[in-house]
């Protein structure tokens, strides 16, 4: 497969799993705010934060209230990583491997950024609007994948998919943990309260783990929240999960033979280590740290990626190529 | 009559003192167009019109969209398609064909010619200067032989129909003819529109163009499963949906200028497992933006070393770069003495009055007649660099004045044809639409022409510019057995 299009491929999938988990985040917020007492004010700015977001929002707006925050992450065309631009992006990454790619993938991809980038001025939605359209996009981005599922061959395109997908995943979900650490409590006494478990059930909410959550665990308590959205070995959404997913792709794509390369040996071993870790460690070390930490562990993975299979080589990086012939 | 259950209806339409290709001039309609009227006649206006809106929708969605260079905001556009067909009978085809076929083999041979002994020249057929100041006659291509020494591998001739239904050849395009996943997706479309009357109808399929591609490709290697590729320029140009619609139909690879590189006199793709042998180029790039070593030292982009790749025989390259020369506009005056002097035949198909503007008495007369003519410069397509003189204002005339006195090679000048129109869906009801006619070539084993093309619509009343960088739409062509 051409490198160009295995990054087309690998980035088309990350920019939609990106627009999922924004529409994730402000539903969570949603989701907190009609749960709060009245005495609790809403709380925007944690979400730009957690995505690192809120330096450049801070250059175009004054404050973050509601609607600005929820126009610059779903529609601000500065904003490259707002839900729209995401669509935009994956669209144009799919037009330039459209015939690598199945038609029903690059047809709903288009048709839905087609659709979102018509919508009426979003400024003066009201909360059910605002919620409507982020259920569409959730529902948007699982039926690309559910398309990819049903309608692409398990060959290295898929892989490329599957990877972008899981490595965006991973970094999203470490995120949403995060996020609990920058929602304010009123004071250090509300740990444990109701206040602190209804935020942290919206986080759960926010990335469809809670009826997953309680099978596992039945009772909500933070560190089990922790295990199961950082470690679970079998929850879709959780990190251990995401990159150990990643890491088969990867495997699939070099082949099981191959000596491992760079890729690879740090996608490796940063899943291992996560599959050793305790819970009780990750709260230890303190949950925004380890996030913060594993965020810029994650990112040398993608780095890996890039440098393996996308950077384009000068001629002397292929040695194996000249026996070709 | 209840709005709902109006028929179609032609009863108002008014072939306007031009050729009309539905309707003879007492207002009956042509055989070829009989059984499609009565069937049409019979759909209620309303279904007609959900099957325009339908059709549109299919193409916004399938993302057959076009770029228009000069506009920011919404960049794409959908070409339009009219839904009711344009018909060209069987007899008339065979005709057509045989004078493409013609066409093209004496340009091929003009081609080789050109790069090699040049006795067209020394035998005082066309001007050495004119081809020596053509921008499209390389000068690196002398001496080489293309594979199997076909130089115009696709060529797409631009054919009109004049005042009494003549067809004339306007131009030819050997760099990179486009516009041919339209005359592919408009069938398809057609096939969903009006099933029972295609079926009932007789018309020759287009459907098998990629495979025939894709054979005349692979006939330019001597392996027995040579790896083809489409070169693109990439998302941004103008006819990107194409490329990449060609290379999925084909089942090949689509390639960037930076996925490829030259290593050890081989072209290679670079892949996520290696470098991997190209063996031959469908080439949507600019001969002249393919090779920086060889055309342009100072330009970035391009593969460096591929023209001597080629040279040695080691890629073959559809279009050959250097064919070009072929389709200078000025050129074109001279293809019926080139076709007498090659083949030593009459053109079957007749071209286009045309004055030369560095001929001095044709000089003279464009200059008195402008607004009568419609001037053209000598490399530009698209329906760029071009005046209608009967359509345009004093100052523009001037303007084209001037620059035919400043460079009077760049420029020719034809009378201008008042194109045959063809019954057009506008607004709800029928109206006259000027049209042309793009079929396509392929040059492999042998000549063949695609039986239907691209039948081009200048949507705007009036108007004779049928390009869709211009506003133009297009039609299904169905050729009849």
């Amino acid at each position: 497969m051409l490198s160009r299009v295995a990054n087309s491929i690998y980035w088309m999938n990350r920019y939609i799993e990106r627009a999922e988990n924004y529409a994730r985040f402000m539903a969570v917020n949603f989701n907190l705010i009609l749960d709060m007492p009245p005495s609790e004010k809403e709380q925007w700015e944690p979400l730009l934060i957690a995505n690192a977001d809120h330096h450049l929002f801070q250059e175009y707006f004054d404050a973050p209230t509601r609607d600005a925050v929820l126009q610059f992450m779903s529609f601000d065309q500065r904003n490259p990583n707002s839900i729209l631009q995401c669509f935009k992006q994956a669209r144009e990454n799919a037009r330039s491997v459209r015939e690598i790619i199945t038609k029903e993938m690059w047809e709903h991809l288009n048709e839905f950024y087609l659709h979102i980038k018509e919508l009426p001025n979003s400024r003066a939605w009201k909360m059910g609007e605002w919620q409507d359209f982020f259920n569409e996009v959730k529902m948007a981005s699982q039926l690309f994948y559910g398309i990819i599922d049903s309608t692409l061959t398990r060959n290295e395109s898929w892989h490329f998919s599957r990877l972008g997908r899981f490595i965006e995943r991973a970094d999203k979900t470490s995120r949403f943990v995060d996020i609990k650490y920058f929602i304010l409590l009123p004071n250090v006494d509300a740990i444990g309260t109701n206040l602190d478990l209804l935020q942290w059930s919206a986080v759960l909410k926010s990335v469809s783990a809670y009826n997953m959550y309680r099978q596992a665990f039945r009772v909500l308590k933070p560190e089990d929240i922790v295990d199961f959205l950082v470690l679970d070995r079998y929850f879709p959404r959780s990190i251990y999960y995401c990159l150990s997913q990643a890491e088969q792709s990867l495997l699939s794509i070099s082949g099981k033979e191959a000596p491992l390369n760079k890729a690879l040996k740090v996608v490796g071993k940063l899943r291992s280590e996560l599959e050793y870790t305790e819970p009780s460690e990750i709260i230890e070390a303190g949950l925004h740290e380890y996030m913060d930490k594993f965020q810029q562990r994650n990112n040398e993975v993608g780095a890996a990626i890039f440098e393996a299979y996308f950077a384009l080589k000068p001629v002397e990086t292929f040695p194996g190529d000249r026996l070709e012939q | 009559m209840n709005q709902s259950l109006e028929l179609n209806s032609f009863s108002g339409y008014d072939p306007g003192g031009f050729y009309d290709e539905m309707f003879e001039a007492d207002g009956s309609v042509r055989p070829e167009y009989a059984y499609l009227l009565s069937q049409i006649e019979m759909v209620p206006r309303k279904d007609f019109t959900s099957k325009q809106h339908a059709a549109e929708r299919a193409l916004l969605s399938m993302g057959i969209t076009f770029n228009v260079y000069s506009e920011n905001e919404g960049v794409e556009r959908i070409m339009p398609i009219d839904i009711l067909p344009r018909i060209i009978t069987g007899s008339q085809w065979r005709e057509l064909e045989e004078g493409l076929i013609q066409r093209v083999t004496a340009l091929n041979l003009f081609i080789d010619d050109l790069y090699h002994e040049q006795k067209v020249i020394k035998d005082g057929i066309i001007p050495r200067h004119v081809i020596e100041s053509s921008k499209s006659f390389l000068p690196q291509c002398k001496g080489l032989n293309p594979p199997r020494g076909i130089w115009c591998h696709i060529t797409g001739s631009d054919l009109i129909r004049d005042g009494r239904g003549q067809f004339m050849v306007l131009e030819d395009n050997l760099r990179c003819p486009s516009g041919v996943s339209y005359m592919l997706e408009n069938r398809e479309i057609l096939k969903k529109s009006f099933p029972e009357i295609l079926e009932n109808m007789d018309v020759q399929p287009v459907s098998d163009y990629p495979t025939r591609l894709l054979d005349m490709l692979q006939h330019l290697s001597n392996k027995a499963a040579p790896t083809v590729v489409v070169l693109t320029p990439g998302i941004y140009n103008s006819a990107y949906f194409e490329h990449s619609y060609l290379a999925q139909q084909m089942g090949v690879q689509l390639v960037e200028s930076s996925d490829l590189i030259v290593v050890d006199g081989q072209v290679k793709m670079r892949t996520t497992s290696g470098f991997e042998t190209v063996d031959v180029i469908y080439r949507r790039v600019d001969d002249t933006f393919m090779d920086p070593l060889a055309f342009n030292p100072e330009s970035l982009i391009g593969i460096p070393g591929i023209f001597e790749a080629y040279r040695n025989g080691k890629v073959a390259i559809a279009n050959a770069p250097g064919a070009g020369v072929a389709d200078d506009k000025v050129v074109y005056a001279y293809v019926p003495r080139i076709i007498q002097y090659y083949l030593k035949q009459e053109a079957i198909i007749p071209n286009v009055h045309t004055y030369i503007c560095e001929e001095e008495d044709s000089r003279k007369y464009v200059l008195e007649h402008i607004e009568e003519l419609v001037v053209k410069e000598a490399n530009e397509a698209g329906g760029y660099g071009m005046l209608i003189g009967p359509k345009s204002t004093k100052a523009e005339c001037e303007e084209f004045r001037k620059r035919i006195l400043t460079n009077p090679r760049n420029y020719i000048a034809q009378p201008t044809i008042s194109l045959s129109r063809v019954p057009t869906n506008i607004d709800g009801h029928f109206e006259g639409r000027h049209v042309d006619l793009r079929p396509y070539i392929l040059y492999g084993e042998k000549v063949e022409v695609i039986p239907g093309g691209l039948t081009r619509v200048a949507m705007r009343k009036g108007s004779l510019v049928v390009n869709s960088s211009q506003g133009g739409g297009s039609k299904d062509t169905w050729v009849l057995y």
